[in-house]
């Protein structure tokens, strides 16, 4: 069925689809239609989803971790100021091995109070252990939420998973979305896995003080291995999504005309979109631009990026937050990956569109031909690192 | 008919391993806990002493399934953990099982939305009057002239009464229950278990270790609650306050002993003047007369 939705509405209908039975969450602009709509969904007894109207984040994702180790598929979904209160039992539902997925809308964070696009909140939980996805538009906002129940109930994963959209630009806009029929979903969702249940009767204790250190280092380590296991379910069950609706996303990854470029940008989020219209037009002048497209920042795709920069001349990583007195949380990922390689690459990291600024094709044209001119006649970049703030 | 001994279940749901001081409170309820609810029970127990009681993974000294959940967390996590056993049909009483800071301090936003939502779940507040699994400081519950290691000089304020809270929030049950009256308690426990919606039961449970007493007179120090007035034993059917059994006699004032008789028992009240003695009887009056008020309507 082909709908024009914004991406809000996307999560919504991805939620209903995927058969969610309990969902609980707290008003915050720009996540509150999410809630709103499937509010009415089950009001209108289109979705048989028991809704918890809790009275904070806190409490909402505590909520949905108390349903999802009960034994039953759970959804939550905050913004900014909202994630940062949660950001305890973010922790918490990660290193208890529970899945459940979140949808994350990006925005500022305050002071001053703002309710535009930018990263830092989404970016600041990369070390919880969850899987974090980021969406380029509204199709992929309304997959990537439905296939996330599969990963993260693949038995090589059992960890949570948040979908990022960016605030208004994906959140609020509406867009021309395929939704799937309920039977699609149906034969390619399976039953609710999960590492166990608590049951009354049954003497399972979850989280009582460890004998043993070394086994409890092993538990956070498994944690990273469980998140590295995700690299292949993920290209699997995209993949086994794209045959069911011809929608294969490129898994953790997308290239973008990289094949035969020098010059690799990077990036996250919906301004990918107004990166390919760069790409397209530096192509045109003759610039040889590609673009790697990050799907997933958790777990972070070591390989896809090394295949795709060996060889090339430059990195230029977009960053929409900054890890202050660093650089871009972006870049350090890509940067200490490419060291390690040996790959001996120059890497630049931009960032931009902080606080909801609006950073356009025009931009991106603008810094990655000053960024591919300045590697030719140098060899290397002066100032690794770029605070950009408009033309 | 009341509940006698001979009828209580037999089976253990506190076990050799669990970690609990000697002549702990918390310990006692949790036995109660079991006694009570059995194998129907699920438990969602916040940060506290009983983190520890529990004993050391893999294993436990304590055979309830348990949820251990950060500190401000629980009763959103039961709420979760209750509505999703409703969705699958699974027959299952899920209960907070938490100290007083985590009640009343950290966790009271968490608890106070529960509630007025109606979740179906019963609150415990394990009260030992303070923060003990960090050493004994101050919660909104350690009451006037308690020393603890943040009121070297005793506590300034009056503890906060958490039972006329939960009843203001017009929750279908409410009731208080001591250590030293197990069966009153765990009548209260079944009771709880089958009403409908949230229920919440404050448990006084006097701690050796950060009161000052002789581990051995737990029970004692608890009795002397009640029978200074000190505590009060109570139950509210849909708002409907009734003095429980242990606390009738004490309805009437001459009958209650001297207050002293409950402090000086314990280090923690070392030093109070005889000015906040005078304060802490007011102060009893003052809660009876309002519950006398209360269960005459
Ligand atoms: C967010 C957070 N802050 C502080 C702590 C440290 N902490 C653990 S238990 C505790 C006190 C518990 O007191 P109470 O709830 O009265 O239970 P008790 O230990 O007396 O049983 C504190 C402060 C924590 N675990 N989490
Ligand atoms: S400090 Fe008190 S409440 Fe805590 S375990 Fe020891 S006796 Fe029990």
């Amino acid at each position: 069925m082909r709908l024009t939705l914004t991406g809000n509405y996307c999560v919504a209908y991805a939620v209903k689809l995927a058969r969610v039975r309990v969902v609980s969450a707290y008003p915050i602009t720009p996540q509150t239609t999410i809630v709103e709509k499937i509010s009415e969904m089950v009001d209108e007894g289109e979705a048989d989803i028991k809704m918890i109207r809790v009275e904070s984040e806190h409490s909402a994702l505590s909520a949905v971790y108390g349903a999802a180790s009960a034994g039953v598929r759970s959804f939550t979904a905050t913004s900014s100021h909202g994630l940062l209160y949660m950001h305890e039992m973010v922790w918490w539902v990660a290193q208890a091995r529970i899945p459940l997925v979140m949808a994350v809308v990006t925005r500022t964070i305050g002071p001053p109070w703002n309710i535009w696009t930018d990263h830092h909140d989404i970016m600041g939980q990369r070390d919880t252990g969850w899987l974090i996805a980021m969406a380029e538009n509204n199709q992929e906002v309304l997959d990537e939420t439905i296939k996330l129940f599969k990963i993260t109930e693949d038995p090589d994963v059992f960890l949570p998973g948040m979908i990022g959209l960016d605030a208004f630009v994906l959140s609020h806009t509406v867009e021309p979305v395929e939704v799937p029929d309920q039977d699609v979903v149906d034969s390619f969702l399976p039953e609710r896995r999960q590492p166990y249940v608590i049951r009354a009767g049954d003497p399972l204790i979850m989280g009582n003080i460890p004998s043993d250190l070394v086994r409890n280092a092993r538990m956070r380590w498994d944690v990273h291995l469980g998140l590295r296991n995700a690299e292949t379910v993920i290209e699997r069950v995209d993949q086994e999504w794209g045959k069911l609706t011809g929608r294969y996303h490129g898994g953790l990854t997308e290239c973008y005309r990289c094949e035969d470029s020098k010059y690799i940008m990077m990036g996250i989020g919906s301004w990918v979109g107004d990166m390919r219209i760069a790409v397209d037009s530096l192509r045109d002048e003759g610039y040889p631009v590609g673009l790697l497209k990050i799907r997933y920042v958790r777990p972070f795709p070591v390989r896809r990026v090394y295949e795709t920069v060996k060889g090339s001349k430059g990195v230029v990583v977009f960053d929409r937050s900054i890890s202050a007195g660093s650089a871009g949380p972006l870049f350090l990922d890509v940067a200490s990956h490419v060291q390690a390689m040996r790959l001996g690459i120059p890497v630049k990291n931009v960032v931009a569109g902080l606080a909801g600024v609006d950073v356009g094709y025009r931009d991106f044209e603008l810094i990655v031909r000053r960024f591919v001119e300045e590697v030719e006649r140098e060899g290397w970049v002066r100032e690794f690192l770029e605070f950009y703030s408009g033309r | 008919m009341p509940l006698t001994i001979r009828e209580l279940p037999r089976e253990k749901y506190v076990l050799p391993g669990h970690a609990a001081c000697p002549g702990c409170p918390e310990a006692m309820g949790l036995r109660y806990v079991g006694m009570a609810l059995g194998r129907r029970a699920i438990l969602v127990i916040p940060a506290g002493c009983t983190s520890i009681i529990q004993g050391l993974s893999p294993g436990s000294g304590l055979a309830f399934p348990i949820i251990n959940v950060a500190f401000a967390s629980s009763d959103a996590v039961a709420a979760g953990a209750s509505a999703a056993k409703e969705v699958l049909g699974e027959d299952a009483i899920v209960v907070v099982w938490a100290g007083d800071g985590a009640t009343s301090d950290i966790g009271f936003a968490t608890l106070s939305g529960a509630a007025e939502r109606g979740d179906n779940i019963i609150h415990i507040c394990v009260d030992n009057e303070a923060y003990m699994n960090t050493g004994i400081q101050r919660s909104s519950q350690t009451p006037r002239g308690a020393w603890t290691t943040t009121t070297w000089r005793g506590k300034a304020e009056p503890k906060k009464n958490m039972p006329l809270i939960m009843l203001s929030h017009g929750v279908p049950y409410v009731a208080t229950a001591s250590v030293a009256y197990p069966l009153d308690f765990i009548e209260k426990l079944r009771k709880a278990a089958t009403i409908r919606g949230f229920k919440y039961i404050h448990l006084h449970a006097p701690c050796p270790v950060g009161w000052r007493f002789d581990p051995s007179e737990t029970v004692e120090i608890a009795r002397l609650a009640i029978e200074t007035g000190m505590w009060v034993l109570f139950e509210a059917e849909r708002g409907r306050v009734a003095i429980s059994p242990p606390s009738r006699p004490y309805v009437d004032k001459s009958r209650r002993k001297p207050i002293v008789e409950y402090l000086k028992r314990q280090g923690r009240f070392r030093n109070i003047t005889e000015e906040l003695v005078k304060e802490l009887e007011r102060e009893v009056d003052e809660y009876w007369s309002i519950l006398i008020k209360l269960s005459s309507q």
